[in-house]
């Protein structure tokens, strides 16, 4: 028996490195071809272009940082400052009911996301800002900040929760009023855990694809707040299904999938960093 | 209680690993296999069915067919009518794009793929065989409350190369031209970007991955220009005349109205396609597919 | 720490509000309206959301929509395929990552004694947690789809979907059967039972409810799933014939999500596109609860 659940557990090895293996198989070539500076630098992206084709991803990856830190901007201090509500000052009613509604949240398929944001943010954005068209970056920005809102939550009120009660007596007994344990005992005690909700936001954020796809507009423009953008996601969606095998278009979709996957580790490192800390401390 | 649970968990779990070790490599072989195993055995049961068969039998199988969005009418039509001819077909479409349609079929992820625009040379090279099953007018919408009803094709070339950029320089409400096109893979932006000459040159504010996103978009937006496949256009937006010609069934027919393009499905050359999948394109191009072909709101070229 | 002292008046008993200075009354009020406003903010978007969705697609939501399946030349809509497709999904996927899954889990508390090769299994598992699902959708066509020859049908769907959800399988499993007390181990062992013997009647059936958690969460993660099963697993609306070989393997389609992207994306629909995340919405609560009421099962245990 032995023998199985050894190979069980190798099975997991076994995807991750089926995943890395294939990636990195198959996004070499085009970076190759193209050249690493101008594909990961290059600002043109016009790859079903027949006489000039182009493929600089930096478009993307640049609608991708700023779509994620700007999600950040607005979910991390309306989620933390939630986690605290919910995890000290809530009355007990209060937080039987908002707990289980953010869980809810967070297991809204992301395609409801998308059908909100498209019908509800995308109209008020053109009509708001007198733009010819409301998808753009705006409307991703705050799609993946309603997104990210519940997983920051949980785990910052979670953080929250682990910080001894003996800091908040001692303060508390100090003279301290309670926001003030909260905000500065209560919070840099438990600032190693709301960092790590901050970084699955983040990897939440930049892997996210089906939601923006619907408001994002997708055209490779360089990002700006008002137009239509393309993010890494969102360009493999878009055209992965058509792309004939062995051309260079995609080809280089598989490379940007293998640029969001280094993003990915980079911020899965991170994490394990965080979270094992947060268990030492 | 508990251990009939653990009975069945263990049980579960020993049926799993037999078919999840063997799922890596074993399930290929007997996909194929199987599918040529069922695919040409008919079953026995009497033909109750009377309307004209193409093949007679009575078929089972499933057909994948996937391409372009233009062709979700058609395509379901035909679908509706096989299911009385062929009750025992499954016959699936997937909307992902007439280019993601010709590479499905070259690559063998669909059994039909679907192109809302002719082959070019290097698919056609590639051993895809096109089969016209209808013709279709790619219609130029705006929004209803625009009061533009006519375009010249070079006027529109010139919206959509970003050269007329505002509505009051072709006579309507002051207002900036959003202009909404497909994706790159689209059959309906290929064929209307060659016929109308912006090839390659397009500015597009939002591109949108199917025909009904461009429509819907284009009914939301009060200065939104868009192309969309004639059949699939409603009331909710309006078709301009282009060259003073409406786009309609009869003036595609006749080839006055001129963005027209043909919708094709495709399959490879060499490969020979399941007994279900042949009867499906056979009744596809046939004859009696066309009525149905015009209810859908495009037009049969084998009428 | 040190600027905490400084301001802190040095008294025993918690101060009251009207003693404080106006600076730290300021810094009371600030704080305390910054955080009720957040938990407003997050409540009425909840509120919104749910009011909106249930608003646009309730009038459209009939028995009709539910039972049937579309028909263009009647005109009339129907899930029922998207139905049957997602409960396709969710058994298949289920039925192929449970072993492998309880299968790990069970390696890495009960078997295994390299501490090397545990935290490299527990590290990929936790790799495979942070992968995006587009990520999947890539590697899912490309393997299953093209490369295995399965075309794009539901089973390479599910397929791509078991390395999904493998980690949250192997994770809950992993924990409850961490919960099971070493002294019933012991026991058994000490009664001359062998190792797959004893964790087949001892380990196993007291990390039952840890096991279906992991089968909730999963489940809760199918459904929810989109960008994967599009790629890989088709659009079609069609009924399925589930009843033949042929239509377990080759049956391509598209489940309650995917559905609802069509309705949005493709149709222009946006009603219908309503009326499923409805049904979306009800299902989520469902898991959720689900996911609860065993949790405080295994809780009280």
């Amino acid at each position: 028996m032995k023998g199985i659940f050894m190979v069980c557990g190798f099975i997991a090895i076994a995807f991750v490195l089926l995943i890395t293996v294939y990636l990195i198989i198959s996004g070499l070539p085009a970076i190759r071809e193209v050249g690493l500076i101008d594909f990961l630098f290059g600002t043109r992206w016009d790859s079903a272009n027949q006489t000039d084709p182009a493929y600089g991803i930096l478009p993307f990856i640049l609608t991708s940082i700023y779509g994620t830190a700007g999600a950040i901007v607005i979910g991390v201090p309306i989620g933390f400052l939630t986690a605290v509500f919910l995890a000290k000052v809530a009355p007990q009613p209060v937080a039987a009911v908002i707990r289980p509604a953010v869980d809810l949240l967070a297991g809204i398929p992301s395609v409801v996301y998308g059908l909100v944001g498209m019908m509800v943010l995308v109209p008020w954005i053109r009509t708001t800002f007198d733009v010819p068209a409301g998808d753009s970056l705006l409307a991703a920005i705050v799609v993946l900040a309603v997104m990210i809102l519940p997983s920051i939550i949980s785990v910052s009120e979670t953080a929250l929760k682990a910080v001894p009660k003996e800091y908040e007596e001692a303060s508390l007994a100090l003279g301290a009023t309670e926001l003030e344990t909260y905000f500065r005992v209560t919070a840099p005690a438990a600032k190693s855990g709301i960092a790590a909700a901050v970084v699955l936001g983040v990897g939440r954020a930049i892997g996210e694809a089906m939601a923006i796809l619907m408001v994002a507009g997708n055209v490779a423009n360089m990002p700006s707040l008002l137009s239509s953008v393309k993010f890494l996601t969102t360009a493999i969606a878009g055209e992965m299904s058509y792309a004939a095998v062995g051309s260079l278009q995609r080809n280089a979709l598989y490379s940007i999938g293998l640029v969001l996957f280094l993003f990915i580790m980079c911020i899965n490192v991170f994490l394990n960093v965080f979270l094992k800390r947060n268990k030492e401390g | 209680m508990k251990k009939f649970a653990c009975l069945g968990l263990s049980m579960v779990m020993a049926l799993g690993l037999m078919t999840g070790c063997g799922n890596s490599n074993g399930t290929t072989g007997s996909a194929t296999e199987d599918e040529s195993a069922t695919g040409s055995t008919s079953s026995t049961g009497s033909t109750t069915s009377q309307s004209t068969t193409t093949t007679g039998g009575n078929l089972t199988g499933t057909v994948n067919t996937a391409g372009s969005t233009s062709m979700k009418d058609v395509v379901a039509v035909l679908t509706e009518c096989f299911a009385e001819i062929e009750p025992g077909v499954t016959i699936n479409y997937t909307g992902s794009g007439s280019g993601a349609g010709v590479e499905g079929a070259l690559t063998g992820t669909c059994d039909i793929g679907l192109a809302s625009r002719a082959l070019n040379d290097e698919e056609k090279a590639g051993g895809a065989v096109e089969h016209v099953v209808a013709l279709d007018g790619v219609a130029i919408v705006v929004n209803t409350a625009n009061a533009v009803e006519d375009l010249t094709v070079d006027q529109i070339a010139q919206i959509f190369k970003g050269e007329i950029t505002n509505w009051s320089e072709l006579g309507g409400a002051d207002g900036e031209i959003a202009v909404f096109g497909r994706e790159a893979g689209s059959g309906t932006r290929g064929a209307f970007e060659e016929i109308v000459g912006v090839v390659d040159s397009c500015a597009y504010t939002n591109e949108y991955s199917s025909t009904g996103d461009v429509i819907g978009n284009v009914a939301s937006n009060p200065n939104a220009i868009g192309y969309a496949s004639l059949s699939a256009v409603g009331d909710t937006v309006k078709a301009v005349k282009v060259n003073g010609v409406t786009p309609s069934e009869e003036t595609v027919k006749d080839g006055t109205y001129e963005i027209q393009r043909p919708f094709v499905m495709v399959t490879k050359e060499g490969t020979e396609l399941s007994e279900a999948a042949q009867a499906f394109l056979d009744f596809a191009l046939s004859a009696d597919s066309a009525e149905f072909i015009s209810a859908a709101g495009a037009v049969s070229p084998n009428a | 720490m040190t600027k905490v002292m400084n301001t802190m008046v040095a008294k025993p008993t918690a101060v009251k509000y009207s003693k404080l200075s106006t600076q730290r009354k300021a810094y009371e009020w600030v704080m305390r309206s910054l955080l009720y406003l957040a938990a407003a903010l997050t409540t009425l978007l909840l509120l919104f959301l749910m009011g909106y969705i249930l608003v646009q697609g309730l009038p459209n939501l009939s028995w009709e929509f539910l039972t049937t399946q579309e028909s263009v030349l009647k005109g009339t809509y129907g899930i029922l395929p998207a139905i049957q497709n997602t409960v396709y999904v969710v058994l298949a996927t289920l039925f192929i990552v449970l072993p492998l899954g309880v299968g790990a889990a069970i390696y890495l508390t009960e078997y295994a004694t390299n501490h090397k090769l545990v935290t490299a299994i527990e590290f990929a598992t936790e790799t495979l947690s942070g992968i995006p699902s587009i990520l999947y959708a890539l590697v899912g066509m490309l393997v299953f789809c093209q490369v295995l020859g399965l075309g794009t049908t539901l089973l390479a769907g599910s397929l791509t979907l078991v390395i999904m959800t493998l980690p949250t399988i192997i994770r809950t499993t992993q924990e409850s059967l961490k919960t099971v007390p070493q002294g019933y181990r012991e026991g058994a062992l000490g009664l001359g039972a062998g190792k797959w013997h004893m964790i087949r009647t001892i380990v196993l059936p007291n990390s039952i409810d840890g096991i279906v958690t992991g089968c909730i969460l999963a489940i809760g993660r199918i459904v929810g799933e989109s960008a994967v099963l599009m790629f890989t697993a088709g659009m079609s609306h069609t009924l399925q014939d589930f009843g033949s070989l042929e239509g377990l393997l080759r049956s391509s389609g598209g489940t309650l999500t995917v559905a609802l992207y069509a309705y949005a994306k493709e149709s222009a629909k946006f009603e219908l596109a309503f009326s499923v995340a409805v049904v979306l919405l009800v299902i989520t609560f469902c898991i959720n609860l689900a996911a609860k009421l065993v949790g405080q099962k295994l809780r009280k245990k």
